[in-house]
């Protein structure tokens, strides 16, 4: 691979990886977002909306940063990857201008609105504004993860006489099979950041012993949409993501695992360093045949290992990719355990008294984001060496005519640019959380003033 | 289907540009026609609620395009590679100086971002003006129809190997800022009321002015850099209507600023810049990046998707626009009118 496709290869893994860590929690405290605007109008209880404000004032932050971080990656596809837009763009450019079409439109319209409109337009164009919100973040989620899905397992295409892709089946792609697990699993990893972030800050503040109403709902938000997240995480999405890995991708598999010979009753690896040279695992600590029943229901199935392939096809970062696996499995398990454990303490009524699950669950706050990130790694590291899996390798799908140096230049100031970003994000975010959701619009509008929302209604 | 696509995607661009382009204006304008912090917070609550979603026509417009016509998306983003992640960074930093600015109240802080604000606004509505003179001049395309252009070389816009920057360039570069601040400030003016409002009408007629200059200069050196529009028009005369419709707008534009009626004056330059851009694209057609030697340039023919593909295309991209538009006339409308400084506690 020569060095301007590496360089490229390394841009975008960067510039996506550091905005995946806003859409994930944003997407996530949307859903969240929604229910308290649904809890507000049914209860009415005050402390409901009051929450919801100050979560629009995070979102509001973290929305923009997602916003902005993600144009660059849709024009990528044409500065970084010509050939590969090129090649594909007759299919991928589907479902990446229906996100813009469908999605975006709908997002920034409904935000304006959650963000500016509560006091002008009324409550039920507030609560409506908070589901268009949630469903606009969550369509995007979807072309998105339509778009990687067709990478990942190519579908409804011809090859024209040019040697480029043509669209066959537009049906095909837009409902790709590969979509629904993938989905799932993206969508719930989203809302587990969500919710351990909303579960955290709640923690911190009966920590701190400050606004003990807000943190107590916080808390008990977060748990229980997060067990609910993590178990679903696992099982039915994990499952089936696993499942189809094994189907379509099996080196991605044997990699994922450092699987290097073919086994029968092959073992799930809990640690271990893969040592590819050698063709081992070193120091492993291996729960024997689960990996076999889990991929294909049988304790003694066989699972085919890296060396059953070759070499030429094996990803090129196989540790990376174990490693990346490996974390996000790990922490998933430690999700559903910490979730698990606090939603049993609310049960026995002991969560608010216990400080150190308080601790827990303030410390866990960043590890979603870890999570996510390294599944994302799994699968697109899995990918490799091939840009659309089969059809196109990464070193044939970079732009030829933008060299190296000129890759480097842009890549460097994307890292100054994040670096920046970064800071202001974590200055404000801290700032706000600081303020806390103390009532800060004691004049309010008394609620006849309602707008034209209600006055239509 | 192939020339219908050219339509769509240059009605995109265009609605991009009328939209975001006065929010950029505003942006150009703000540090010169606000006097305080709260005639600034009055500019930014006028676009707050919009601007991101005006930007999203980019982001539509290029995913249309990248579908319609894959070679031309794959060959123009990567030879103007360095320019447009530069367009990406100025829209990153501006961005974030819009929605950033007003969640600390400390006069440093505010004087940073309202700086970067400024910056970024300008040298977006330079550098779009160069990119459109970029592909009006052509490029220096390959037998694969790929090319990769420097920053600068000569500035010399007849040369073999010309620059992204170069004398044709850098005036229609400056022809889109004088533009669309003078769109911008006459959208302020639309949104404000009093001393503000008066300021914002001035400094429109002022651009309005300056645009003049740039407008005959810069129309002068198209036809001189750019042969095919001349053949275009000539071999198509009834295409004389898209000048005809800009000059039109230009002038109403100019009248209703001196009669004060700032919302007409406002529609005026839409109709000017549609009526300049349709006239581009005109001027182009069939061609969609030309080669300045001519012989590899690309057209709507062979930088196209495939006929299915531009067929489902449509269907879906009619029912996305009309969703669009939907949320466009009820997000306007519901922001509909004058700002006043009690809008301003909300946000901004």
């Amino acid at each position: 691979m020569d060095t301007s496709t590496l360089f490229s290869r390394s841009q975008f893994a960067f510039t996506i990886s550091f905005h995946y860590l806003f859409p994930q929690f944003t997407m996530g405290l949307a859903l969240l977002l929604l229910i308290l605007k649904s809890l507000y109008l049914w209860r009415k209880n005050e402390i409901y909306n009051s929450s919801a404000r100050f979560w629009a004032k995070i979102l509001a932050i973290s929305f923009i940063m997602g916003v902005v971080t993600g144009i660059p990656l849709e024009f990528q596809f044409g500065t970084n990857w010509a050939r590969f837009s090129a090649y594909a763009g007759d299919i991928i450019a589907q479902t990446v201008a229906m996100e813009g079409a469908f999605a975006f439109f709908l997002e920034s319209a409904f935000l304006g609105i959650f963000l500016f409109g509560e006091q002008a337009f009324g409550q039920k164009m507030h609560w409506f504004s908070s589901l268009m919100v949630w469903l606009g973040t969550w369509a995007s989620g979807g072309f998105i993860i339509a778009s990687n899905a067709w990478m990942q397992h190519p579908v409804g295409y011809t090859v024209a006489s040019d040697g480029r892709l043509h669209i066959s089946n537009y049906w095909a792609v837009l409902f790709n099979s590969w979509i629904i697990p993938q989905y799932m699993h993206t969508m719930s990893g989203a809302v587990i950041t969500g919710s351990f972030v909303m579960a955290g800050l709640g923690a911190y503040y009966l920590l701190a012993k400050q606004h003990i109403d807000y943190a107590q709902l916080f808390v008990k938000m977060g748990i229980i949409v997060g067990l609910i997240a993590s178990l679903f995480q696992l099982y039915p999405s994990g499952d089936l993501e696993g499942l189809q890995v094994t189907t379509y991708q099996p080196i991605k598999l044997a990699a994922m695992e450092a699987l290097f010979k073919t086994e029968k009753g092959a073992g799930i690896v809990i640690i271990g360093q893969p040592n590819v040279a050698q063709g081992r695992l070193d120091n492993p600590i291996i729960v024997p045949n689960v990996l076999s029943f889990l991929t294909y229901r049988r304790w003694t199935a066989k699972v085919k290992g890296l060396y059953a392939f070759p070499a030429n096809q094996w990803p090129d970062s196989i540790e990376l990719l174990y490693y990346s696996y490996h974390i996000m499995v790990g922490l998933g398990t430690f999700f559903i355990a910490i979730m698990a454990l606090a939603c049993f303490l609310l049960w026995r009524r002991k969560l608010f008294q216990f400080r150190w699950m308080q601790w827990i669950l303030l410390l866990a706050m960043p590890f979603p984001f870890i999570a996510n990130t390294a599944g994302w790694f799994t699968t697109e590291l899995g990918r490799q060496p091939w840009i659309v899996f089969g059809l196109l390798h990464t070193a044939q799908g970079s732009s030829a005519t933008v060299s190296a140096g000129n890759v480097l230049f842009t890549l460097i100031g994307f890292a100054g640019m994040y670096l920046l970003l970064g800071l202001f994000y974590i200055v404000l975010i801290v700032y706000e959380a600081l303020q806390g959701p103390v009532e800060q619009m004691t004049k309010e509008e008394p609620p006849e003033a309602e707008g034209l929302a209600d006055q239509l209604a | 289907m192939q020339t219908l696509w050219f339509i769509l995607v240059g009605f995109m661009i265009t609605m991009y540009v009328v939209l975001d382009g006065f929010d950029l204006g505003a942006g150009v304008i703000h540090l010169f026609a606000a006097k305080n912090d709260v005639e600034r917070r009055l500019i930014l609550r006028a676009i707050g609620p919009v601007w991101d979603g005006n930007e999203v026509w980019i982001i539509a417009a290029a995913g249309t395009l990248f579908f319609s016509f894959p070679l031309l998306y794959a060959s123009s983003l990567s030879g103007f590679y360095l320019p447009l992640i530069m367009v990406l960074w100025l829209l990153m930093l501006r961005g974030i100086s819009i929605e950033l600015r007003s969640r600390l109240d400390n006069p440093v802080w505010l004087a940073f971002w309202d700086g970067l604000f400024f910056l970024g606004s300008a040298l977006l509505a330079i550098f779009y003006g160069a990119a459109m003179a970029n592909v009006i001049r052509g490029v220096p395309l390959d037998s694969n129809h790929y090319f990769f252009e420097a920053l600068w070389t000569d500035f010399n816009p007849f040369s073999s190997n010309p620059g992204i920057l170069d004398w044709y360039t850098i005036l229609i570069g400056l022809l889109a800022l004088t533009t669309l601040t003078a769109h911008g400030a006459t959208y302020i003016a639309v949104k404000t009321t009093g001393e503000l409002n008066a300021r914002s009408r001035l400094i429109a007629r002022w651009f309005w002015l300056a645009t003049i200059v740039f407008a005959a200069s810069g129309t002068i050196a198209s036809f001189a850099v750019q042969p095919q529009i001349s053949a275009s028009f000539f071999s198509r005369p009834w295409g004389f209507i898209f000048p005809i419709i800009a000059l039109g707008g230009f002038i109403a534009m100019g009248y209703f600023n001196f009669k004060q009626l700032d919302l007409p004056s406002f529609f005026a330059s839409c109709t000017f810049i549609s009526g300049m851009l349709a006239s581009a694209a005109f001027g182009l057609f069939p061609l969609v990046l030309p080669d300045i030697k001519s012989t590899y340039s690309l057209t709507i023919q062979n930088a196209s998707g495939s006929q299915y593909g531009q067929t489902v295309g449509l269907v879906w991209w009619i029912l996305g626009m009309i969703l669009a538009i939907v949320y466009f006339i009820f997000t306007y409308r519901l922001f509909w009118g004058k700002i006043s400084v009690a809008d301003t506690k909300e946000g901004y």
